[in-house]
């Protein structure tokens, strides 16, 4: 199991990486090993969205695993290159298979995140 | 059946029938049989694993942690390849090794193998069970040869689906009834209430492990593993000693390929399995059963089959004789076959890209009227698309019907489509 030592994480088990006051948000290696093949990938709307919301779902063969927003802020960019390959969630979960970007307001809510050293005890 | 874990940590414990038969992973353990201390020790994880609980005095430490699953003879060789394991009809089964779009495809173009151990032997034997079989099951016993199988149906007074079976002829008076797992105890007491005088039924289930070889490769793969034999032909069985160990080889399959089902007794089954995985077959779960099934538009009894519909409604009125004389359930599908159904078993398939359709999603006519649910539905690996079973109504179901299915709120379009969804 990877955990990427620059990036932050949720309870969720979705990676952020933060860029300005832009974040890229994908799930974790943990996340998609568990998930198996991904097949489909439910891509957000652009737009505000508030913390916890639903906002995109990953589904693979046997199960649909909604992904939260893990902060208030707007959605400003999605990969839809997972469109027609949904698989990077699993081959690239931190790279190639990212999901969306938001721009925060409010950059103090990535100290509500995991660290990697923390997420990676949350999941043993 | 119980099981009381006395610490405070959760363990995954096996079922323990008939005394002491452990899955892997047990060091010792504490077994209490029937309210009486058979062993002690303590399993791997320092959790304490219990047999039945009957009237057992226990610490104010213990807890009942869940009803107990069954396992396989093959469970220590599934958690040694990394298998996720789930409950299934009160088993603790693989669903899959390393996933389920590889497994299936595996089976496509090679050769798969699925522990299929969870399934039912039940026994019958007479020189009048010929007849009784015909009494009670669809398909026409009389003319089954010895050696030889098919597939055929056990139905209740209305003509609803108890459950679908192989029918083994092993001899001119003696049958192996091959049953779904789900179904063993339903069918036994079903079948035990009718029994007559002179045939003898015997339930083996529980003596008998099972291993399904699937895919184009499975007949030199069986060749190989047995050192020089042949497959039987088609839909036929072979009952064989092969190496001091008793064995029913039957090709027949649930996946469309060629391949065989073999059944050994459960101590020998080990050594079984991992000679077909020695020679490169892959093992398989029950996700991929699942959608190989799919894509040949196969019913799984407790999702397209129910006690409310009958083979006739399914579309699988080939394996029903209604020429042969009287058997359980035949009024109603002589009717059915005269006067027709309300509602027959499509296949449809997607025709937009989408999550994978699941059971139980709303079925919508073009006009978006609701039409029905999905009894069964996923994505085929091999065609790259969703597809599933529903029951249309009659009127409404002819191939090239375009519907909606609905997910999370939105209409994706599909169409009814020829079964076999899959074809080669």
């Amino acid at each position: 199991m990877t955990v990427p030592l620059a990036l932050y994480y949720t309870r969720d088990h979705e990676w952020v990486r933060l860029d300005g006051d832009v974040v890229t948000i994908g799930i974790t290696d943990h996340a998609q090993e568990e998930l198996s093949d991904v097949v489909f990938v439910e891509l957000p709307d652009f737009g505000k969205v508030e913390a916890a919301d639903s906002v995109a779902v990953v589904e693979s063969v046997k199960a649909a695993s909604d992904i939260f927003a893990p902060f208030n802020g707007e959605i400003i960019e999605i990969n839809i290159d997972l469109v027609a390959d949904p698989s990077k969630v699993n081959t690239d979960p931190y790279e190639g298979g990212w999901i969306f970007k938001m721009r925060l307001s409010d950059l103090s809510q990535i100290d509500s995140l995991m660290g990697a050293e923390t997420y990676t005890s949350f999941v043993s | 059946m119980r099981y009381i874990d006395f610490t405070s940590g959760s363990a995954k414990l096996p079922a323990l029938e008939g005394g002491a038969r452990f899955g892997g992973g047990f060091s010792d353990a504490l077994l209490i049989t029937g309210g009486k201390l058979a062993g002690t020790g303590q399993q791997g994880e320092g959790a304490l694993a219990i047999g039945w609980v009957d009237k057992v005095e226990v610490g104010s430490h213990s807890r009942v942690v869940s009803d107990v699953l069954k396992l396989s003879p093959l469970d220590q060789e599934h958690r040694d390849l990394g298998a996720r394991l789930v409950p299934f009809a009160g088993w603790e089964m693989p669903v899959m090794y390393d996933s389920i779009i590889a497994e299936h495809l595996a089976v496509r173009s090679e050769c798969g193998i699925f522990d299929i151990s969870h399934m039912g032997q039940v026994f019958v034997t007479g020189n009048s069970a010929e007849g009784w079989l015909d009494r009670h099951l669809t398909n026409n016993v009389s003319e089954l040869e010895a050696g030889k199988a098919h597939y055929t149906f056990l139905l209740n007074e209305e003509g609803g689906v108890i459950d679908d079976l192989i029918l083994y002829r092993l001899a001119d008076e003696r049958f192996l009834l091959l049953v779904n797992a789900s179904c063993i105890q339903k069918d036994w007491a079903w079948l035990a209430e009718r029994l007559e005088k002179g045939i003898t039924m015997e339930n083996e289930s529980g003596e008998w492990a099972g291993m399904a070889v699937q895919g184009p490769k499975a007949p030199e793969i069986y060749t190989e593993v047995t050192e020089g034999r042949t497959l039987p032909s088609r839909n036929s069985v072979d009952e064989i000693t092969y190496q001091g160990s008793r064995m029913l080889v039957c090709r027949t399959g649930y996946t469309g390929e060629d391949g065989f089902e073999l059944f050994c007794p459960a101590g020998d089954v080990v050594r079984w399995w991992k000679g077909f995985l020695e020679a490169g077959v892959k093992p398989c779960g029950l996700g991929a059963r699942d959608s190989l099934r799919l894509e040949m538009c196969y019913p799984l009894n407790g999702q397209d089959l129910t006690p409310c519909r009958t083979p006739i409604e399914a579309g699988l009125g080939m394996f029903v004789d209604l020429e042969k004389g009287e058997f359980v359930g035949c009024e109603v599908l002589k009717a059915q076959k005269e006067e027709g159904c309300r509602e027959r078993l499509r296949a449809l398939r997607l025709t937009e890209r989408a999550a994978p359709p699941r059971p139980g999603y709303p079925v919508l006519s073009e006009d978006g009227d609701s039409l029905s649910v999905l009894t069964s539905g996923g994505l085929s690996p091999s065609l790259g698309e969703g597809i599933g079973l529903a029951y249309l109504p009659s009127n409404r179901a002819k191939i090239g019907t375009k519907v909606f299915i609905e997910m999370r709120g939105r209409k994706i379009s599909a169409i009814v489509s020829e079964k076999p969804l899959f074809r080669k």
